[in-house]
């Protein structure tokens, strides 16, 4: 996912010289998961180039730069790390355009590692979608395979509008079902693994049926794909499993279209419970196919504590825990 | 700090007076105009860190031009720049008088720091872009911004260029350079420098000018923005417009032990300047040497304003609460327009006769504007924004899910 990640960077700063890329240890080499790797050497130090660790001063450039004409694709080494930045992602890149009626515009990208299960403790494991999910004016994109990776994230520098991508550090090196004394099965040997060379699009907005099934929809993105197909297969369910790949704008129409099919809903994220973005999902679920529910729907997330060092397959809703979940919902 | 007893105590500063009591700016060292030596553009920031703690200035108080700094406007111009302040100054007594009507919600006003934003435009070429804050109205006025806009942008009136979605005052506009007003303090900050890195990355002319006020120092954003520009040697002009007050908080609250703002700039090695911002020949002589090398590719400049707000810091605000009621009239710095009025006349430009005409023509002039704008109505009255207009422009094409919104909001 690595190498799909750098190349969508590559075919997009070949596209268009208004591309840059940088961040903390993204120049010379090529980022802490080498995801900018080689960059700098190919289009110079004014398209790639190290930044000051100051997670807000790094959105707060990217902002100034777009209201110039560039199209920044910046890095945050972690998830964990935007905090400072998100007076800079909340109070202006995603209200630009707004309060300026489409005087200034803010196309830029902020991509960040993010979720657990590398044992990085409550600093490098978090999943904050949520806090970007609530703001006017940001779409937030959370691919689970190379290809998508690339297709989406090409999207998200060609968005007119800023993009907050999460990558699951989990799922660089290949997918990952949540089984982790199992040995690591690399994207070489997964269909979506096989990313097409040179430019392609994968469309915001846009969820991806990973599953088919008839009894239960599971909702799920990013690494809890995995995850859920993997508790699918154990307990003999057929369920449906939705990729959203972009939490907003949501996909409402795939979701609404399984669940009035299925009747269940099963919502899997790795995020903290309360106010997770599973939240939005049950109501909308609710909202949407209430008369269609056989059962109540049910949420399968990390606890609501920080995430753990020791106790990180405690904390994380693995696929026995998302089992009972869906046991629960076809008994309920 | 000796005490002996062994116990640590903790040090809050203070303002010199508080309300009721005698105004007293001895504490303020205001160097002799001329005194301040103008060194070449391309010097090693090393060599100039006195400026940071010194005040360059132009005007003494004959009214006459003196020292280094003196001699980068033309009589044309000077007599355009005491327009473009009257000009502020009436538009902003106008808009104070229009907020009190209740024909809009809320104002800020410049009153005693029209000189900064007014004189530093006219340093700038066409292209350029500020990251304002709310008290730099001078840049559209000084540029040439029709005022009727303005207005309608404080009336959030149906021609309200900003279609009623932001706070009065928080104008925009690419084509005169000024940046959307956030609001948000500093934000702007790193931003200018980001718009500045981008034209050197493009190996463009144009340069970027970040603009911040003495408390708002403190954000985080400032620091960033100080080590990017440091950095990256970004085309970029950081403006510190050090009007004493931060609402209630006097600046030593933001400035703490740095002696002045403008030093906030030599741990970065920025060239730091501070400038009398009540001296409009000053400000634009600073300002077209900071202009200068950011265009010539020697980086950025610090500068402080040393000014003071004479007005409150909005219509929601009283500052007889936390200082004295004539402590402006005790600012050693005096008054912009009156310093510049009294440069004109004594150079034999102008007179007081010709100086209350201009008045009378300036007030005609800002309400003529008004009345068109008020055509458009205002805050509470006549024509306004749709509500249909709220849900648009949050993203360049419509999500599915503020379609639905907007359906239900039955628009």
């Amino acid at each position: 996912m690595i190498e799909a990640i750098r190349s969508a960077m590559d075919v997009s700063m070949a596209r268009d010289d208004n591309v840059v890329v940088f961040g903390e240890d993204v120049g010379y080499f090529g980022g802490v998961f080498r995801c900018t790797q080689g960059l700098q050497q190919k289009y110079g130090k004014s398209r790639c180039f190290d930044t000051p660790i100051s997670e807000l001063g790094i959105v707060g450039a990217a902002i100034g730069m777009a209201a110039y004409g560039l199209r920044p694709c910046v890095e945050v080494q972690f998830a964990d790390y935007v905090y400072p930045a998100y007076d800079q992602i909340v109070s202006e890149a995603a209200r630009l355009r707004y309060r300026s009626n489409g005087e200034f515009t803010c196309p830029i990208v902020v991509r960040m590692p993010t979720g657990g299960g590398i044992f990085g403790g409550q600093t490098h494991s978090q999943s904050p979608e949520a806090l970007f999910t609530h703001v006017s004016g940001l779409k937030v994109v959370v691919p689970s395979n190379p290809v998508d990776a690339k297709g989406l994230l090409i999207s998200s520098i060609e968005d007119p509008d800023p993009v907050i991508f999460l990558e699951p550090k989990r799922l660089y090196n290949g997918p990952f079902d949540g089984h982790h004394d199992r040995p690591v099965t690399p994207w070489s040997k997964h269909e979506l693994g096989d990313v097409p060379d040179g430019h392609f699009n994968i469309a915001l907005g846009k969820a991806a049926i990973r599953r088919e099934g008839g009894d239960v929809t599971v909702l799920a993105y990013g690494t809890m794909v995995y995850v859920a197909q993997a508790a699918c297969e154990e307990k003999g369910i057929d369920a449906e499993v939705i990729d959203l790949r972009t939490l907003l704008p949501l996909d409402l129409e795939t979701i609404v279209a399984s669940v009035k099919k299925t009747g269940r809903c099963v919502i899997v994220h790795e995020a903290t419970l309360t106010s997770g973005f599973g939240a939005e999902l049950a109501a909308l679920v609710q909202e949407h196919c209430f008369y269609h529910l056989q059962a109540p729907i049910a949420r399968v997330t990390g606890w609501d504590t920080p995430y753990p060092h020791a106790q990180e397959w405690d904390y994380f809703p693995g696929p026995a825990r998302v089992g009972r979940a869906l046991q629960d919902v076809m008994e309920g | 700090m000796a005490g002996g007893d062994g116990v640590l105590k903790f040090h809050v500063p203070e303002p010199e007076v508080r309300p009721g009591g005698t105004p007293d700016f001895s504490n303020v060292p205001i160097p002799k105009a001329g005194s301040v030596p103008r060194p070449p553009v391309d010097v090693d920031p090393r060599q100039i860190r006195d400026l940071a703690y010194s005040i360059i200035r132009v005007l003494n108080r004959d009214g006459e031009a003196v020292g280094e700094w003196a001699g980068t406007l033309t009589d044309e111009e000077l007599a355009e720049g005491l327009k473009h302040m009257m000009t502020l100054r009436a538009f902003d007594t106008r808009m104070l008088t229009a907020q009190r009507q209740g024909k809009t919600s809320f104002y800020m006003q410049h009153m005693g720091e029209e000189a900064v934003s007014c004189a530093f435009r006219r340093a700038l070429a066409p292209g350029d872009m500020n990251f304002p804050t709310y008290r730099q109205a001078g840049l559209l006025i000084a540029g040439g911004y029709p005022m009727v806009d303005m207005m309608n942008q404080i009336y959030s009136n149906e021609a309200d260029p900003l279609k009623g979605r932001q706070l009065p005052v928080m104008y925009a506009s690419k084509e005169h350079g000024f940046f959307s007003i956030s609001g948000n303090l500093t934000t702007q900050f790193p931003q200018a420098v980001g718009w500045a890195m981008a034209s050197a990355i493009k190996n463009d002319t144009r340069i970027a000018v970040g603009w911040v006020g003495d408390g708002a120092t403190a954000e985080s954003d400032f620091h960033a923005a100080l080590v990017f520009a440091s950095t990256y040697r970004a085309p970029v002009i950081l403006n510190i417009v050090n009007n004493q007050w931060a609402i209630s908080t006097f600046q030593g609250i933001a400035r703490g032990g740095s002696g002045t703002f403008a030093a906030r700039g030599l741990g970065f090695g920025i060239p730091a300047l501070r400038v009398d911002g009540n001296d409009y020949l000053a400000v634009h002589a600073v300002a077209k040497w900071a202009v200068e090398r950011a265009r010539r590719n020697l980086g950025p400049t610090l500068v402080e304003y040393v000014t003071y707000r004479v007005g409150a810091h909005s219509t929601s605000d009283d500052p007889s609460a936390y200082r004295p009621k004539t402590e402006s009239d005790a600012w050693p710095l005096g008054d912009p327009v009156i310093r510049l009025k009294n440069h004109l006349i004594a150079r034999g430009l102008w007179s007081e006769e010709r100086h209350k005409q201009a008045e009378a023509e300036v007030l005609d002039t800002v309400i003529a504007a008004q009345k068109e704008a008020e055509k458009h109505g205002t805050l509470h009255s006549g024509g306004k924004p749709s509500t249909r207009d709220m849900f648009e422009g949050v993203y360049e094409t419509m999500p599915p899910h503020l379609r639905r919104q907007r359906q239900q909001a039955g628009v």
